[in-house]
């Protein structure tokens, strides 16, 4: 097997305890497979169990039923029964995460901000800094931004500068929920433009998007997330 | 004469056993406070009931007594100290250090040189050197036990960030036989380089308190410091206004009230010693001001 | 060592097995057992009387406990039994390879002596006898935590509460400890000093690699700081897991509760 993520039969319910104890069953059977350089986008209407889908790839929704299947350190380790360290040793090195809000970290410039994942994983302060800058310039963040926190930030600055957090690293996996919703043509263009970079250096996607333009430009596939949705 | 009344040295023996049993233990454990349990003593605390309790459980009747208080052996306290041993163990008494075989002292360690053979009995008002930091004595122990000194150090850091340097003067902290941290009492610092390798047996008696500790003849004695403020020492720059000596510690006397003073040994035996041998001072006012005495 | 050796390293510096802990009839604490990694941070959370400060004293050795054992690993790399120490092996391990951060500062603090003593007593402790350096170590510590220099000879009763509480993490990093345990360390201070002492605490246990075990109440505190949070509720861990699956995906209806009690920001 090739592929870095690997779903089968994958489920998830949520059990309402607050509500009497409803099961609210998301999804269930989920089944397919993200190969390098591959951009797989996931279609189907709101509630169909997108965004919990890419949850549970990340980790951050338990998996209830079948595995998850993560390429990590050149061995698959199924994130359903995974340990905690584990999970977090994979999205330190394996899987990055680009949101459409930024979890703003109080305090902190713009330029750090971006740069943090690289000097988390060893890379030398001023050359994850540089390339911070690289990235912020391509995402047109003005220079005079870069030293302020993002929490003052614009609606789409910020999310510029988390597309720039969650591009900068190096990660052979990355999940991307609705990375252009709030941008322009141009700033789309540019994520577009990254997507691309990143699947020639082989970095396995899984995306949400729900403009039409961006998914016939960035899918290499589309896996219609209706079919598995959990007959309540 | 002996009092017909009491005991040899007021104490009742089994009480004397008792105290020799403490300094015993402290002497085998040096610079280690002995719990004991202190007598009422016909006098209040603070005035001595420590030591006078440690130097009536050593006196024989062979012994030669001298009672100091700041130095002096004509001030109250040792005056009737000096008496009570008298009139209750009818031993010989002495003003004079050499003579001496037991030397009962408030706050000075005597200017002449001690010998091997004499018991030098200190009064103590607090034995706890760490107190003032460590309000615990259960806490104070442990770390005594454990050799946590850290504490210590604290103090002395204190000093410097207030004041520049270690400002601590008298009851200054001292390491006994390279393990327990002490408190020699507040006798000034001038007189702490005396303790180390005494040949003379130093107790310490704490009566209110409840302790007595010991440094045997010939122990290590150091001052704590720090490598970049070492241990000083510290007198009046001026010599003794009635004996010229240049080397001793001397007392403040306001001589009028119109700011007239005058210095002179805190040890009144080294002084008329020396007076009577021919050394004699200005009797002049010195500046006030101190310096550092190597 | 870098972060990121610690964090992939396999060896636990922390282990607990079925901690328990009874006053009488009541079990404070029961049947505890997880391990944590060098560089890991581990929240405790639940409501007042759920048992999670009593487990902190359990792991930090303060208290002993009726059943269970905690094991340490020693900077030898040996993994030694907490009650097979010596009392001196004990106090030498929480001077020097721990930190406990009280909630309340006057709990962690000498309040009457100046802060740079406060900060340089751990070093005295260890041996260290040179006045300018351990000056000078401490005002390099002072800065890490943001108070002004010119107050070091300033004692703990003169600051404010943030400023205190920042003096105690001081106090307690300065010997660079592997592991640090904090009681409620945000607990009593006002939010907008809250959040500078979160952030300031999340880059030095990032920064110094510190494992970290925290007791709060306050979910946000677990998320902010930890990796991993344990749900406590009448003396038992209930739930367990990464921190952002514990508070996204609570699985427990005690959990779901917690969560579902916090105020929208």
């Amino acid at each position: 097997m090739t592929a870095m993520i690997e779903l089968a039969n994958a489920e998830k319910t949520f059990t309402m305890h607050l509500q009497g104890g409803v099961e609210l069953p998301v999804v269930r059977g989920v089944s397919f497979h993200v190969e390098p350089g591959e951009c797989v986008v996931l279609s189907g209407p709101s509630g169909a169990g997108k965004s919990s889908i890419l949850k549970m790839i990340f980790g951050n929704y338990r998996c209830d039923g079948g595995r998850i299947g993560i390429r990590h350190h050149g061995s698959v380790i199924d994130l359903a029964t995974a340990e905690p360290r584990q999970v977090l040793s994979i999205r330190r090195s394996t899987i990055g995460y680009v949101s459409q809000f930024l979890r703003a970290v109080p305090r902190v410039a713009t330029i750090d901000v971006v740069a943090e994942p690289l000097i988390a994983n060893g890379v030398v302060r001023e050359e994850a800094r540089a390339r911070a800058g690289q990235l912020l310039r391509r995402l047109n963040i003005p220079e005079r931004l870069w030293p302020l926190p993002p929490s003052t930030f614009s609606g789409g600055e910020q999310q510029r500068v988390n597309i720039a957090r969650g591009f900068i690293s190096d990660l052979p996996i990355l999940l991307l929920d609705e990375p252009t919703a709030s941008l322009d043509a141009a700033n789309r263009a540019v994520v577009v433009e990254l997507i691309a970079e990143k699947k020639t250096k082989g970095v396995a996607m899984v995306a949400i998007v729900h403009d039409d333009e961006i998914r016939h430009l960035i899918a290499d596939r589309i896996v219609d997330v209706t079919s598995f949705a959990a007959a309540a | 004469m002996n009092a017909p009344t009491y005991n040899f040295a007021y104490l009742d023996e089994q009480t004397k056993r008792m105290i020799r049993r403490a300094i015993l233990k402290a002497i085998a454990i040096p610079g280690y406070q002995v719990p004991f349990a202190s007598r009422e003593m016909p006098m209040p605390y603070g005035w001595g009931t420590g030591g006078v309790q440690v130097t009536a459980a050593i006196l024989g009747p062979q012994d030669v007594l001298k009672v100091i208080d700041q130095g002096s052996d004509d001030t109250t306290n040792a005056i009737s100290i000096r008496k009570f041993f008298g009139k209750t163990a009818g031993v010989e008494t002495t003003t004079s250090t050499t003579d001496a075989t037991v030397i009962q002292t408030r706050h000075r360690i005597p200017e002449a040189p001690l010998h091997a053979g004499q018991v030098l009995v200190y009064q103590v008002p607090i034995p706890e050197p760490l107190r003032f930091l460590e309000p615990r004595e259960t806490e104070t122990r442990r770390m005594h036990a454990l050799a946590e000194y850290g504490l210590m150090h604290v103090k002395l850091y204190e000093d410097i960030a207030r004041f520049g340097h270690i400002a601590t003067a008298y009851a200054y902290p001292v390491k006994v036989n390279a393990r327990y941290v002490m408190d020699p009492s507040p006798t000034p610092k001038f007189d702490n380089p005396k303790m180390d390798n005494c040949p003379a047996l130093q107790l310490f008696g704490a009566g209110r308190e409840k302790r007595i500790y010991a440094i045997p003849p010939y122990t290590t004695v150091v001052s704590l410091d720090f490598e970049d403020h070492p241990f000083t020492r510290y007198r009046f720059d001026a010599p003794c206004a009635l004996c010229g000596a240049a080397d001793s510690y001397l007392d403040e006397i306001v001589t009028d009230d119109k700011g007239g003073r005058m210095f002179v040994c805190s040890d009144t035996d080294f002084c008329e010693q020396r007076q009577a041998a021919g050394h004699h001072g200005a009797l002049s006012a010195a500046p006030h001001k101190e310096k550092a005495h190597v | 060592m870098s972060e990121l050796s610690r964090l992939d390293n396999d060896q636990p510096l922390l282990v607990a097995e079925g901690l328990a802990k009874n006053y009488g009839q009541l079990a404070a604490c029961r049947d505890v057992s997880f391990s944590l990694y060098p560089g890991e941070v581990l929240a405790i959370v639940g409501e007042s009387g759920s048992g999670k400060s009593t487990l902190l004293q359990l792991l930090s050795a303060q208290l002993a406990p009726s059943a269970g054992c905690v094991s340490y690993r020693m900077r030898d790399g040996v993994l030694r039994d907490l009650a097979d120490l010596g009392e001196a092996e004990r106090r030498f391990l929480f001077r020097t390879d721990w930190g406990y951060v009280h909630q309340d500062p006057a709990q962690g603090l000498r309040m009457a002596v100046s802060a740079g003593a406060n900060v340089g007593e751990r070093l005295m402790a260890v041996g260290w006898n040179h006045y300018g350096r351990i000056r000078d170590t401490a005002s390099t510590w002072l800065e890490r935590v943001e108070i002004d220099v010119g107050r070091i000879d300033d004692a703990p009763k003169t600051y404010s509460g943030g400023m205190r509480q920042r003096l105690q993490i001081a106090r307690n990093l300065v010997t660079e400890p592997r592991l640090v345990f904090m009681d409620e360390p945000t607990g009593g201070l006002d939010v907008s000093v809250q959040a500078r002492l979160l952030d300031l605490m999340r880059n030095l246990v990032s920064e110094l690699g510190l494992a970290a075990i925290i007791v709060t109440h306050d979910l946000a505190v677990a998320r902010l700081l930890s990796h991993r949070v344990m749900v406590m509720k009448g003396g038992r861990v209930i739930e367990t897991g990464l921190t952002d699956q514990v508070l996204d995906d609570p699985r427990e209806p005690y959990t779901q509760l917690l969560v579902s009690s916090i105020l929208p920001p």
